[in-house]
């Protein structure tokens, strides 16, 4: 039987508490890791061996004084955290080149939680410039491979985020999922991507893209782990006038050892498959391995049925309207007059034209200029009035689905991992991809993608494929559960890049 | 808040507006009138940076800089102003409001939008009442008042505006504090309507609290529409807007300046010269002059703001904050016409709210309205205006004038002694109770009868041989004796006393004499 993924959180929380390793130690580990496997991955755009070193430094030493007791959730934890989440004194660029050399003073909340958990930041995870594309090509700064195949993209945008993860060269990560972010490229990497409920996680300090859809979520190897993530950086934050009230559950209880299960663990529970995102548009392995998914969960006690959403369809064109739109403004501030990098010209306006025209990527002017022609007077109630009506709907059907069912399910994404350069110079097929993510971003649900399962390529290789559990609003613990009991149950969901084997070096 | 920086008071207002046009065809102006108004809330609408003024640059933030992720969080006390607002202005609040983004580029916004509300403001279908130059009252509608922030302040080098500036510097000082956008129905007539429609929205935010309604220093700032249309038409004429006035009386040339402008285009049958444009006005020249013409309408794209929630107003907080709101300038006024006090004091009483407020003060320590009046808008606001010290800086306390107006009031102290008293109250002296202060200095009237009777023996008996003869009929003396006595007393006695003491000795002496 291989390897069950476990949490190397609770792994190193052992570690510290036994003293059998170091913060220190630890941290050095997972940086000469990152750094062994970097030349090939390129997952991270920068890398904090320095103030990483510091921040474990700083741990043994209350260790020592205040003992173990005094740590936090996340002691001794490295991390990765995407780049476009705000880090004070470390660059943060949104892989764009527009913001080369951009320095914030402020912590993304986030990030300030992970760091208060006792969380070592040990970089900056690449991603499509302002998060804005399904393969992190788009990045000002490099191309991220896939470890399971480096002549394949790790999705995106928080590509270098699920890469860094893959390729064992740090615990967790932070991504952020506008239309499938964190999901897809999860699912093209083999690890675990959670996207919580909009305004369950402080969207202060990401760096906004669609600000109605934007949510902050972990990347991990594990359920758990995610789960652990999760919990240190959920809740309100003042400082974010949509997070949301709503007290934050132990998103942790339940998650049992798998020599604890219940024979059928998931008795009781009903879970519906989307019609709409299975059979034709999906590819044969990521159909076949969805419906073995289906299939195991139905072994584990669940009653799986189908469930129609017809307005599935609408919601892409709806999702890119609305994104666009808030990206065409969001994106007005990269002006080169307060920060970052400016072209300096005869004139004001040539100044912002030259340094937007120079700072800015295809794709990125490509979905400012259709956002602003969506909100322009005349268009406004025909694209952006319409989609968000549209929006309403998808929601609705969503919310009513889920009423009947405790989760619904979908593949991730509808195919496996991209060649390089596939689908870069062709945006629709791009934005096509989004089709299983984009509706939970409209509808504000969470929903996390884990490894389900493997299609074999025609070199003999395999590329992991990602099942979707979206569940009710603020019930994140329902899906975690679920997707913990179906990790530790589906043998052949397990493994790890080949280039990449974790067990090698642990 | 310095009154000398405030506008020509209403009652001062020039003449109508002529509307010069031949006696054949009559125009009519029609106005509408856009006003700014800067909250004096502690910290700005969307960050906790103060709002007050420091030196460039220090009253700044990641989130009112427009950094990379922040975002914005409305502070409390923007929408409680901006319902007090609403109900000074006897506007509707609306129950569920919010923000939009209003897009354009330039140097002094920092995020590349301006966060205001566009479709759905806070406060709608409200009304102000204004005093006219010639003493009548007239209703302006209000059409809307919303929340907004304020950008930055540029600082040009070369060039008085950012196109042809060698180089500009940007103050983000300003960027983020809390506006509010007060939009009038376009129901002026003339330049003296809309300013007094503007000089009493100003007292209005003043008294109520919301804003130091500094002119000079761009607390209120009003973008001015005008058209003309031959009279008896519904159909509005082409607008032009008209900006850059520092004051009413300003304000009221420039209208009148272009109401007459646009007049002899119409009436010369230049109609179509009159465009859509914003025109600044020149207080050298007194005339307006094109800043942007025949522009192309600004699509500002405006969208819901969606990093802010919708702004819910409950019942129970417009109660809370009609609970506490402070006294309208024309409830100020109805309270002292009902003192009968005459309505050209009443208007400069409540020209300020320092004003009324030291005039409260004063008859709140006991004071006669009348006479209370008359020192505060005589000798009082006469030391403001020649120091330029407001009357909330006021070194003599508003109980030292009416102890002083009081002792006036009951014969203690004549008017005269008070004029001469006042200077030095005025500088903080008196400070421990005016009749004492005065009796120090020897001020004090002597009205008590048995001290001035020693004073008219203590004369008489010095001036035995002036007696002998008043005794002997030369009664014309008693006029010596009154200087005498007067002389005595430095000029304090009370002259009333002073009089039937002098009587009642001098009759006694006669009949001393002839017995």
């Amino acid at each position: 039987m291989p390897i069950i993924r476990t949490s190397i959180i609770r792994r190193i929380q052992q570690d510290l508490r036994s003293r059998t390793r170091s913060a220190q130690e630890i941290t050095e580990d997972y940086l000469s890791r990152l750094q062994a496997a970097e030349p090939e991955v390129q997952s991270f755009i920068s890398v904090a061996s320095e103030s990483a070193c510091a921040a474990a430094r700083a741990l043994d030493g209350r260790i020592a004084s205040d003992g173990a007791d005094s740590l936090g959730p996340l002691a001794a934890v490295p991390l990765g955290i995407k780049d476009t989440l705000c880090t004070a004194g470390l660059q943060t660029t949104a892989a764009s080149r527009v913001l080369e050399g951009y320095t914030p003073s402020h912590d993304a909340t986030s990030v300030a939680r992970l760091k208060a958990a006792g969380g070592i930041i040990v970089g900056k995870c690449n991603c499509d410039a302002f998060a804005m594309g399904s393969t992190s090509e788009s990045s000002a700064y490099k191309a991220t491979r896939n470890p399971w195949d480096l002549e394949r993209v790790p999705g995106g945008s928080s590509g270098g985020s699920a890469a860094a993860v893959a390729a064992g060269q740090c615990v967790a990560t932070l991504g952020s999922d506008t239309g499938g972010s964190i999901r897809q490229p999860a699912h093209f990497c083999g690890v675990v991507g959670l996207k919580p409920t909009y305004g369950r996680v402080s969207r202060y300090g990401l760096i906004a893209y669609g600000s109605s859809l934007d949510c902050v979520g972990p990347l991990a190897g594990c359920v758990e782990d995610a789960a652990l993530l999760l919990q240190t950086i959920a809740g309100r934050d003042q400082l974010d006038a949509t997070s949301s009230h709503m007290p934050v559950p132990d998103f942790t209880q339940g998650l049992e050892e798998v020599e604890r299960f219940a024979s059928r663990p998931l008795e009781g529970k009903r879970i519906g498959i989307i019609r709409e995102t299975i059979g034709e548009g999906v590819s044969p392995g990521v159909n076949a391995a969805f419906d073995r998914a289906a299939q195991h969960l139905a072994t584990l006690g669940a009653e799986v049925h189908e469930v129609s959403l017809p307005t599935s369809g609408a919601g892409l064109p709806a999702y890119y309207v609305i994104a666009m739109s808030e990206a065409s403004s969001n994106l007005s501030r990269y002006d080169g007059i307060r920060y970052g990098v400016r072209q300096e010209a005869a004139n004001i306006r040539e100044t912002y034209n030259t340094t937007r025209q120079e700072g800015l990527n295809a794709e990125v002017k490509r979905r400012i200029l259709m956002g602003t022609y969506a909100l322009s007077a005349g268009y406004y109630d025909a694209y952006y009035k319409r989609a968000q009506q549209v929006r309403t709907i998808v929601q609705q059907e969503m919310h009513k689905a889920l009423l009947d069912f405790d989760a619904l399910i979908s593949p991730a994404a509808p195919t496996t991992a991209y060649k390089l350069g596939h689908v870069k110079d062709d945006p629709l097929e791009m934005y096509k991809g989004d089709i299983m993510t984009i509706n939970v971003n409209l509808a504000g649900l969470p929903a996390i993608s884990l490894p389900a399962g493997f299609e074999e390529g025609a070199d003999g290789r395999r590329l992991p494929i990602g099942l979707q559990i979206i569940g009710k609003a603020f019930d994140e613990g329902e899906i975690i559960r679920i997707a913990h009991v179906f990790e530790q149950t589906a043998d052949f969901a397990c493994g790890t890049p080949p280039t990449f084997d974790k067990s090698k070096s642990q | 808040m310095d009154s000398n920086t405030s506008a020509s008071r209403l009652c001062c207002s020039a003449a109508p507006a002529s509307v010069a046009a031949p006696p054949e065809v009559a125009y009519e102006a029609v106005i509408g009138i856009e006003c700014h108004i800067q909250l004096n809330t502690r910290t700005k609408a969307f960050c906790s940076c103060l709002a007050g003024s420091a030196p460039v640059n220090t009253n700044v933030c990641p989130i009112c800089l427009g950094h990379p992720g922040t975002l914005p969080v409305m502070s409390t006390g923007v929408l409680k102003k901006g319902i007090t607002a609403g109900l000074a202005l006897n506007c509707s609040i609306a129950r569920l409001s919010k923000f939009d983004r209003k897009q354009y580029f330039y140097p002094d916004l920092p995020k590349g939008y301006q966060i205001s509300q566009f479709d759905l403001p806070l406060c709608y279908e409200g009304s102000l009442e204004a005093q006219l130059p010639d003493g009548q009252t007239k209703h302006f509608g209000i059409t809307r008042v919303h929340m907004e922030e304020d950008a930055g302040k540029l600082m040009h080098d070369g060039a008085n505006q950012l196109s042809g500036s060698d180089s500009s510097l940007v103050d983000y000082n300003r960027a983020g504090v809390p506006l509010l956008e007060v939009v009038s129905e376009p129901d002026m007539r003339s330049g003296a309507e809309a300013a007094a429609y503007a000089s009493e929205l100003r007292r209005t935010m003043c008294f109520m609290g919301l804003t130091e309604g500094i002119m000079a220093q761009g607390h209120m700032r009003f973008d001015v529409n005008v058209s003309v249309r031959r009279e008896g038409e519904s159909k509005l004429g082409t607008k032009v807007e008209v900006k850059n006035m520092n004051s009413f009386a300003a304000m009221q040339r420039a209208i009148d300046f272009e109401i007459s402008r646009q007049v002899a285009l119409h009436r010369d049958g230049q109609a179509h010269e009159v465009v859509q444009e914003t025109r600044l006005y020149d207080e050298s020249t007194s005339q307006t002059f094109s800043m942007r013409s025949k522009e192309g309408l600004a699509d500002y794209r405006y969208f819901p703001e969606p990093d802010l929630p919708p702004v819910r107003v409950t019942d129970e907080l417009i109660d809370e904050v009609q609970g506490s709101m402070q006294e309208s300038p024309a409830a100020v006024r109805s309270r002292y016409l009902d003192m009968d006090l005459p309505i050209a004091d009443v208007l400069i009483l409540t020209d300020e709210k320092p004003f009324s407020r030291y005039f409260d003060a004063v008859l709140e320590a006991g004071a006669p309205p009348k006479l209370a009046a008359n020192w505060v808008l005589g000798d009082v606001m006469a030391h403001s205006k020649v120091n330029q010290i407001s009357f909330d800086k006021l070194e003599m306390a508003p109980a030292t004038l009416a102890e002083l107006v009081c002792a006036i009031d009951e014969g203690l102290v004549s008017g005269k002694i008070g004029k001469q008293v006042l200077p030095m109250l005025l500088q903080g002296e008196g400070k421990n109770g005016v009749k004492s202060f005065m009796e120090q200095k020897r001020l004090i009237q002597i009205s008590d009868m048995s001290a001035i009777e020693d004073i008219v023996n203590d004369v008489l008996s010095q001036n035995q041989q002036q007696l002998q003869q008043y005794c002997a009929g030369k009664t014309k003396l008693q006029g010596f004796f009154v200087g005498q006595v007067m002389k005595a007393s430095k000029g304090l006695v009370n002259p009333k006393l002073l009089n039937q003491a002098l009587n009642k000795k001098l009759k006694e002496a006669s009949e001393a004499a002839t017995a």
